[in-house]
């Protein structure tokens, strides 16, 4: 079947399989390894991915249903060169061990953000349930979705600068 | 000491400092390079067929449909392998194991064949036109029924092996033992399950098998924790030169031992390669993981302390039955069959022990990997810690009283355990009197008593454990006859910039950082400046590899040692730069300079430039070396970790509404990752004793076999945990440091389980009588709930 997904801003025409996964669509046709495959059963949530802003376990999901959708990887959460605020507290809090997780875990992050640039110890915990770490205990991963939560904030209080 | 205090500047970020992790870019920005992600020119996908049953014999297998099945390009099975010797293969533990069965299957899962296509879905699709004629055998679920005298012989292949047991072990001194039980006042007993469980690392296993056909080169990517060893282990089992292998371990998600053994698959998709001469690509799915590699623990453990009057141990029995599955192919030391489990004395003082453990096969997937632990020092150390607190109940004393009486004192150390360890160093009382201090023990103690009006029962648990890490010495350790040791190569480049190349292989642990940290502390090169490389057998030095917390016990020596000698060199140099007698200058982290004179010196980068330009007479050119690490002795870790839970009388659920964990692993390289592992390890243990299990039906089906039956804690059910820490450096190791990935899961599930009893103890003690001395993990409400009934 013929598909136009656009990922990270790129779209793209694919023939593909009626039944190629969108992990395997994204990993194999798009070459984006970043996004992981961890349980093959939506369980572990390494493979998530934002299909129009909506965090999905795109191990779960069907390229062909990605068809006419926009999607966000690890690979996209970069702009303008500069890394997302929770990219840059993932390292700053130790976010991540061995960082299979972590671009599902800031990926869910980075959605939660969006919506909310204060949340909760209770609320960020809420949201990354669907995700699974085995390295952090997910101590540090809270902390730095909370810090990249403040960034936010701060940020949209700054004055826009001119010229 | 209650800290690691930093002798570098932040600039050079030395050991103390929490320097940010130099690999995390990679890893946030999605260019992480794991087994999956590795993609070659006209590479091929092998699936796996497994069996589904766990004991039959293979009376034929027809694989002409799957062979004429488009996209597939091959079909192997165990006879084809056969052919070249390669159906079977050693294990890390002496054994042989099956790669694809050629006779029987001896457990669900098993390696049958393998199917060989161009693309992954097309390899698993044609696994479904192979048949194979299988004769049911019955299967043996539990060592105790392996044992028994009307067994079904599992191993029927191994020559010599006539009953299903595995190996028997002991250690300690058992008459002196009976002689001590035989004048006890009192003896205290448990006996208890360890169930079995599994690593489960985020990323599962794999391999790009790459065999040159032209030039016979081997070059294997695989998930391997160990990679130098398995690249010996291949060479034994393929018969391929060594010079020919070489193995690559990209990054890792994870492995907890999961990675440490060799898989059936590596082999396979090896031989694949070989035969077929493109590249050979194999990827478990999560299930394939959990039903066929990696088991831990399942041990049977029964354990008893002989007390006198006043409530101090005289000696510990502990009788040991462990379920090794199908194959003894996890990897223990030659010399301990068991593993290190006679560690088990913990961290009391008392003359006497005798320990005996058997294995037995079952049908079961191999099991016994240390699962974040060091060689079975998990159920030793939870064996002690839940004896300590029944002993300490049946008196009448306070579990925390019982443990400062019998503790091992400061002044005692170098301790010489009665199982024949020598303990290089701790403080056992000052770690967990802070854990005391830090929780509020005494008022809570106070409050436990009162009755709540929401009829909920709260429990105090304590852990106080030991452990033995960090093989290990050349005279008692081996896999397989290699020698414990790790290595460390070092090279400054002429611009005083480094790079340095390990034996061990990280997973998550930060060796990027930790290890530049080293050298950053011993040479005053920033460790910004300085490059680690691990994984490759072509680029590194020989290692065992990381698992057993060795990496910094043994790699982290080898790099200091290493940059030592690097530092003599340097000093020489320095006195041709200086024009001063060797003996004249001093040292301060980064330079060199003459003595009284401090104006008068030679940085690190200066000298690492004359290393390359402006030598002295007669010198060897360069500035590098390698060291062969053998430890003297094993590092002792150590800490008190105290959690106090709410247990729900009406439906026996229980939460951790307070955990604290203070650690001591000796110096800190780098405390923010130190800090990171004992949170890992914490949660870890916490799954443990919550929910994490895997288990098994009478005809030997694994249930757990994906993530919706093998629970593993979220974020919204993990505790949240509460850190302090004390530091007794070892007093052998180069840099004072003991080893920390592994602590928490090792000390951890004993202080939850505890704390459950302890809630149930006092309120059985309220009513007149005494509580459950047991509940096997995991504590699944349907157990408190029932033990409450009792």
């Amino acid at each position: 079947m013929k598909i136009n997904v656009t990922v990270n801003g790129t779209s793209q025409e694919n023939e593909v399989e009626p039944r190629l996964l969108l992990v395997d669509y994204l990993r194999t046709v798009r070459s984006l390894t970043g996004t992981h495959i961890g349980c093959d059963t939506t369980h572990c949530g390494a493979c998530t991915v934002l299909v129009d802003g909506i965090p999905t376990k795109s191990c779960t999901m069907f390229a062909v249903q990605a068809d006419g959708a926009s999607i966000t990887t690890v690979e996209g959460l970069k702009q303008g060169g500069q890394l997302h605020p929770v990219q840059s507290a993932f390292k700053e809090h130790h976010g991540l061990q061995c960082g299979f997780c972590t671009p599902g875990m800031m990926i869910v992050g980075a959605a939660l953000i969006a919506e909310n640039t204060d949340p909760s110890e209770d609320e960020v915990r809420w949201a990354i349930s669907g995700n699974i770490c085995r390295c952090t205990g997910y101590v540090n991963i809270v902390k730095a979705i909370q810090a990249a939560a403040a960034t936010t904030r701060e940020a949209s209080r700054q004055p826009v600068s001119v010229g | 000491m209650t800290t690691t205090k930093p002798i570098t500047s932040p600039e050079i970020g030395g050991i103390g400092h929490s320097v940010r992790r130099r690999e995390d870019d990679r890893f946030i920005q999605g260019a992480g390079r794991y087994i999956d992600d590795i993609v070659l020119p006209g590479m091929l996908h092998m699936a796996i067929l497994r069996s589904p049953l766990a004991h039959a014999r293979i009376k034929g297998i027809d694989s002409s449909a799957a062979t004429a099945h488009p996209g597939v390009v091959a079909v192997i099975t165990g006879n084809d392998l056969a052919a070249y010797k390669l159906a079977w293969m050693p294990t890390l533990s002496g054994d042989t194991q099956a790669v694809l069965a050629t006779d029987k299957v001896r457990y669900q899962g098993q390696e049958v064949a393998a199917v060989i296509a161009n693309d992954p879905y097309t390899a698993r699709d044609a696994l479904s036109l192979i048949s194979v004629d299988y004769e049911e055998l019955a299967a043996i679920t539990n060592p105790q029924q392996a044992l028994s005298p009307k067994a079904v012989l599992i191993r029927d292949e191994k020559e010599g092996q006539t009953d299903n047991v595995a190996y028997n072990w002991e250690a300690g001194d058992k008459a002196a033992t009976d002689a001590a039980f035989a004048k006890a006042d009192r003896v205290v007993s448990l006996e208890t399950h360890y169930p079995r469980s599994h690593p489960a690392p985020l990323e599962t296993c794999g391999a790009v098998a790459d065999v040159n056909p032209i030039t016979g080169q081997a070059t294997i990517y695989m998930t391997s924790q160990a990679p130098h060893a398995h690249r010996t282990l291949f060479a034994l089992v393929a018969g391929l030169p060594e010079q020919n292998i070489r193995i690559v371990s990209p990054d890792l998600g994870g492995g907890f031992g999961n990675k440490v053994p060799i898989y059936p698959g590596y082999v396979v998709a090896t031989a694949a390669s070989l035969v077929l001469g493109r590249p050979v690509k194999w990827i478990e799915s999560r299930s394939e993981n959990l039903i066929s590699t990696g088991f831990a623990r399942d041990f049977y453990m029964k354990g008893e302390l002989a007390l006198d009057k006043e409530g101090r141990i005289l000696a510990m029995r502990a009788s040991i039955l462990s379920d090794q599955g199908a194959f003894f192919a996890d990897a223990q030391p030659t010399k301990f069959r068991a593993g290190l489990v006679h560690i088990c004395t913990g961290s009391y003082d008392f003359p006497a022990a005798h320990v005996a453990a058997q294995g037995a096969f079952t049908n079961k997937a191999p099991g016994g990997v240390a699962y974040r632990c060091s060689f079975r020092v998990t159920e030793a150390s939870y064996l002690i810690e839940r004896l300590v607190q029944n002993a300490a109940h049946e008196i009448g004393m306070d579990p925390a009283e019982f443990r400062l009486k019998n503790f091992i004192k400061p002044e005692q150390f170098p301790y010489h355990s009665p199982t024949g360890f020598v303990y290089d160093s701790g403080d056992y009382h000052t770690a967990l009197r802070k854990a005391m201090d830090m929780i509020g023990y005494d008022q809570l103690r106070a409050e436990q008593k009162k009755p709540r009006p929401d009829g909920k029962l709260i429990g105090i648990g304590i852990a106080s454990f030991t452990e033995v890490v960090g093989a290990g010495p050349s005279r008692d350790y081996d896999i397989v006859g290699l020698k414990m040791f790790d290595s460390a190569e070092l090279r400054i480049h002429p611009t005083g910039k480094a790079i340095l190349k390990l034996g061990v292989k990280s997973q998550g642990q930060g060796h990027e950082t930790t290890f530049a940290q080293i050298v950053a502390n011993e040479l005053g090169i920033p460790a910004s400046d300085i490059v680690v490389k691990e994984g490759d057998t072509d680029d590194t030095p020989y290692g065992l590899g990381t698992y057993a917390s060795r990496s910094t016990p043994v790699g982290g020596a080898a790099t200091a040692m290493v940059a030592r000698k690097i530092r003599d060199k340097a000093k020489k140099i320095a006195a041709h730069l200086l024009e001063a007698a060797e003996e004249d200058l001093e040292w301060e982290p980064g330079r060199f300079f003459v003595k009284g004179v401090p104006d008068r010196g030679a940085t690190i980068q200066e000298i690492a430039f004359a290393a390359y330009t402006n030598l002295p007479l007669g010198m060897e050119a360069g500035l590098e070396g390698v060291h062969y690490y053998d430890p003297p002795n094993m590092t002792y870790p150590f800490g008190s970790y105290i959690v106090v839970v709410e247990v729900d009388p009406g439906d026996g659920t229980w939460k951790v509404l307070r955990m604290v964990a203070v650690d001591d692993c000796g110096v800190r390289i780098n405390p923010m990752i130190v800090e990171g592992q004992i949170h890992g390890g914490l949660a870890e243990g916490f799954a443990k004793a919550n929910m994490q299990w895997i288990t098994f039906d009478d005809q030997g089906n694994c249930i757990g076999s994906n993530f919706l039956d093998y629970l593993i804690p979220t974020a919204y059910e993990t505790p949240r945990f509460e850190l302090g820490e004390t530091v007794t450096p070892s007093p052998h190791h180069p840099i004072g440091a003991k080893g920390v990935g592994e602590s928490a899961t090792v000390g951890s599930p004993a202080a939850y389980v505890n704390a459950v009893l302890d809630a149930l103890w006092w309120n059985a003690a309220a009513k007149g009588g005494s509580g459950p001395l047991n509940i096997d993990m995991p504590v699944l409400p349907h157990r408190v709930w029932q033990a409450l009934q009792r």
